[in-house]
């Protein structure tokens, strides 16, 4: 029974801290722009196959492939949690077992996972601390960065750890019968032998181990590796057009249509329409629902960085900086948002203080960003929003752009030719004849 | 052969004042139009309609710039006025299929184009050629590349953004010649560097330029000829090439010209 209430208040202030947070993330959502999402079963396919099937990461494919056993080890490793819960709540002994032979299933291929996660979680340690992956730093990686990792890797290798000790000492428990199976620990139970105080550990075992998944939970949503909750969702949500689709502006198409039509230029405008603030983004405000949550899902892992064209080339773009950025500038204006409303000004923004125009000037839209991140997320998009503020807002485009903008309005080509000489290519055109 | 037959090339206006729908419209496109290495690219695929007999039509000087240079730099406005103006020419054609040798206005006519009420059946040269060849209307027997090593450099809005990795591939392959692949290619393709409005302006402060670093992907490959799809390319692999003084050894050529003159044409 002590135990019962014991795990209960541990549960109580999980959840409690949890929300709390969750609540605060979430609120800023409420300050952001639509983005409208809908095909759902496309959306579901999609799921399946990029976070489920974790096809993407297989791009980068020895990492890829270890991510993979991880992320599949997690899903089977989190039936055994709910099994701790339910058994932590009503004082039972390995609730689940009445699956009987899916039970004997699940806890081997558990046990096997947590093994593989270990060794795993031991690799990407070590590719952390001792190798130099060119994708782990960057302008953006500060310190922290790098901490956050390694104390998430760390909690996750000492859960597997006490995973596979305490389903060690639960056989070395003197039950007449043991339920469910477990092909890793029963070899280790058999080297321990006869070892004393096996209540005391398998106790120990249990308690670490959920205490572990409670804290993980809870330093998550302050972490890059909020991505275990977040990618997900973020595959679900993430766009289904062809990368090479913009997202229109229906604001400018308003505008453009009351140039185009010069009747509709001094009729009244419509009533009730709302004033656009601003065209493109300046800050986070300005961004979309989506932007955030890709923020938000963000794993930091810089595969985008390692192939963007800009930042190979020694440039100041990195695909992963703005993302960070789109993060670390909602957290710090959110809370004002949230109390003041849009008006709310800190006199700061996301582009300048957080993101300067050179980098955005840097980004060819070539899309290998999007191609290659493992939870769909789209930068492409952002940092065109982000030019659109430069350009419409404050003109501040490169000047040879503004050359070229002056071009294609008044030749309609990007270089100064006069549109009467678009059809010289044809003089003279002839072909042999070889019929 | 020694005959030289004289091509007009067809105007939409003209056409459709007769009365004739053309069945495709050819969008030339303002590097088509006006640059001069790529407008040996529009001439090319020219004879290779007027060869197969294709029922086509230019718009000339109706046709404006598709306004993807300036969407992507930023500046909406221009953008949807140029995507606004071509797409009342076309409907007002009636314009139903659309074939264009620039991957960039492929993009844009094709995905977003509908945005503004301008639906189109939109295909890249590649692809129609990929067409052609399947239908069996292209049969190339002639061997002039067949020393030849080709590579083909992905053009990003071919490639990533549209998925169109095959049709380029199954025309190579259709032209006897040795075919190499780039450390880089299809998906993981390296980008000229030109798009997103970077054709026309200086590259931002780095250690490189990335046409340089893509030239150098595809000597590494051995070939002697890079084959493009897309005129920012194009520009981008030739002032490579230049710079590394491979002019000897390499040459650049986009796919319609590579089937011309595969075709004799």
């Amino acid at each position: 029974m002590t135990k019962q209430i014991l795990f209960l208040i541990s549960l109580l202030i999980t959840l409690g801290v949890f929300s709390w947070t969750m609540a605060r993330v979430f609120s800023y959502f409420k300050m952001t722009k639509p983005f409208p999402v809908g095909d759902w079963g496309k959306r579901f396919k999609l799921m399946m196959k990029v976070a489920i099937g974790q096809t993407k990461i297989f791009r980068f494919p020895f990492v890829g492939f270890l991510h993979a056993l991880v992320f599949w080890g997690f899903l089977v490793i989190l039936v055994g949690s709910v099994e701790m819960v339910i058994d932590g709540l009503f004082g039972t002994d390995r609730a689940l077992s009445v699956l009987g032979v899916v039970y004997d299933i699940i806890t081997a291929s558990g046990d096997v996972f947590a093994l593989i996660i270990a060794l795993a979680i031991l690799v990407f340690l070590f590719r952390r601390i001792f190798m130099h992956v060119k994708r782990f730093s960057g302008i953006e990686m500060k310190h922290i960065s790098h901490y956050d990792a390694n104390i998430a890797l760390t909690i996750i290798f000492l859960l597997m750890v006490s995973l596979l000790g305490l389903n060690t000492f639960y056989l070395l428990l003197p039950h007449d019968v043991h339920v469910g199976y477990f092909p890793v620990s029963e070899i280790a139970a058999q080297r321990l032998g006869s070892v004393e105080n096996v209540f005391f550990w398998h106790e120990f075992f249990w308690w670490m181990h959920i205490l572990l998944i409670f804290l993980f939970a809870n330093i998550l949503p302050y972490s890059k590796h909020f991505h275990v909750f977040m990618s997900v969702p973020n595959v679900f949500l993430s766009r289904l057009e062809p990368l090479g689709y913009l997202y229109n502006m229906p604001e400018i198409t308003k505008e453009v249509k009351l140039m185009m039509d010069p009747d509709a230029a001094f009729a009244d405008p419509p009533e009730g329409e709302e004033e656009v603030a601003r065209f493109g983004v300046k800050d986070v405000e300005d961004i979309t629902w989506k932007n955030y949550l890709d923020s938000l899902a963000c794993t930091e892992c810089g595969r985008c960085t390692s192939v963007c064209p800009a930042n190979q080339t020694g440039k100041l773009l990195s695909p992963r900086k703005i993302i960070m950025n789109v993060r670390a500038r909602m957290k710090e204006k959110g809370p004002g948002l949230v109390k003041e409303g849009k008006d709310f000004d800190d006199t700061k923004a996301l582009i300048n203080d957080y993101i300067t125009a050179e980098e955005l000037w840097a980004c060819t839209t070539c899309n290998a960003c999007a191609q290659e991140c493992p939870i769909n997320i789209n930068h492409p998009s952002i940092i065109v929003d982000l030019r659109r503020y430069l350009v419409m807002e404050e003109s501040a485009a490169p000047g040879e752009l503004n050359a070229t903008f002056t071009n294609i309005e008044n030749n309609g080509a990007p270089w100064q030719f006069s549109p009467e000489d678009r059809m010289l290519w044809a003089e003279g055109l002839e072909m042999n004849d070889i019929s | 052969m020694g005959e030289k037959i004289k091509i007009t090339v067809p105007l939409m206006a003209d056409e459709f004042a007769k009365g004739n729908k053309p069945e495709y419209l050819f969008w030339v496109g303002s590097a088509g139009a006006f640059d001069d290495r790529y407008k040996k690219v529009t001439r090319e695929f020219i004879k290779i309609l007027e060869y197969l007999k294709i029922d086509y039509a230019v718009l000339g000087t109706e046709e404006t710039d598709s306004g993807d240079v300036a969407r992507r730099a930023g500046n909406e406005m221009l953008f949807q006025m140029q995507a606004m103006m071509n797409i009342e020419v076309m409907n007002g054609y009636e314009v139903k299929k659309i074939i264009t040798c620039d991957p960039h206005d492929f993009n844009t006519m094709k995905n977003e184009y509908p945005d503004f009420g301008g639906n189109y059946e939109v295909v890249h040269h590649s692809q129609f050629l990929q067409k052609m060849l399947y239908e069996g209307k292209i049969k190339i027997d002639s061997d002039i590349f067949k020393n030849n090593k080709i590579t083909f450099h992905d053009p990003c809005y071919l490639g990533r953004a549209n998925e169109e990795y095959d049709a380029p591939r199954d025309i190579l392959n259709a032209i006897p010649s040795v075919k190499v692949e780039m450390k880089n290619n299809k998906s993981f393709a390296l980008c000229c560097g030109a798009g997103g409005g970077q054709m026309f302006k200086e590259a931002e402060k780095g250690d490189k330029e990335i046409f340089i670093e893509r030239t150098e992907q595809a000597i590494e490959t051995g070939a002697d000829i890079i084959c493009t799809a897309c005129p920012f390319c194009m520009t981008m692999m030739t002032d490579g090439i230049k710079y590394k003084n491979q002019e000897e050894k390499m040459k650049n050529y986009d796919l319609a010209e590579l089937v011309s003159q595969s075709l004799g044409l």
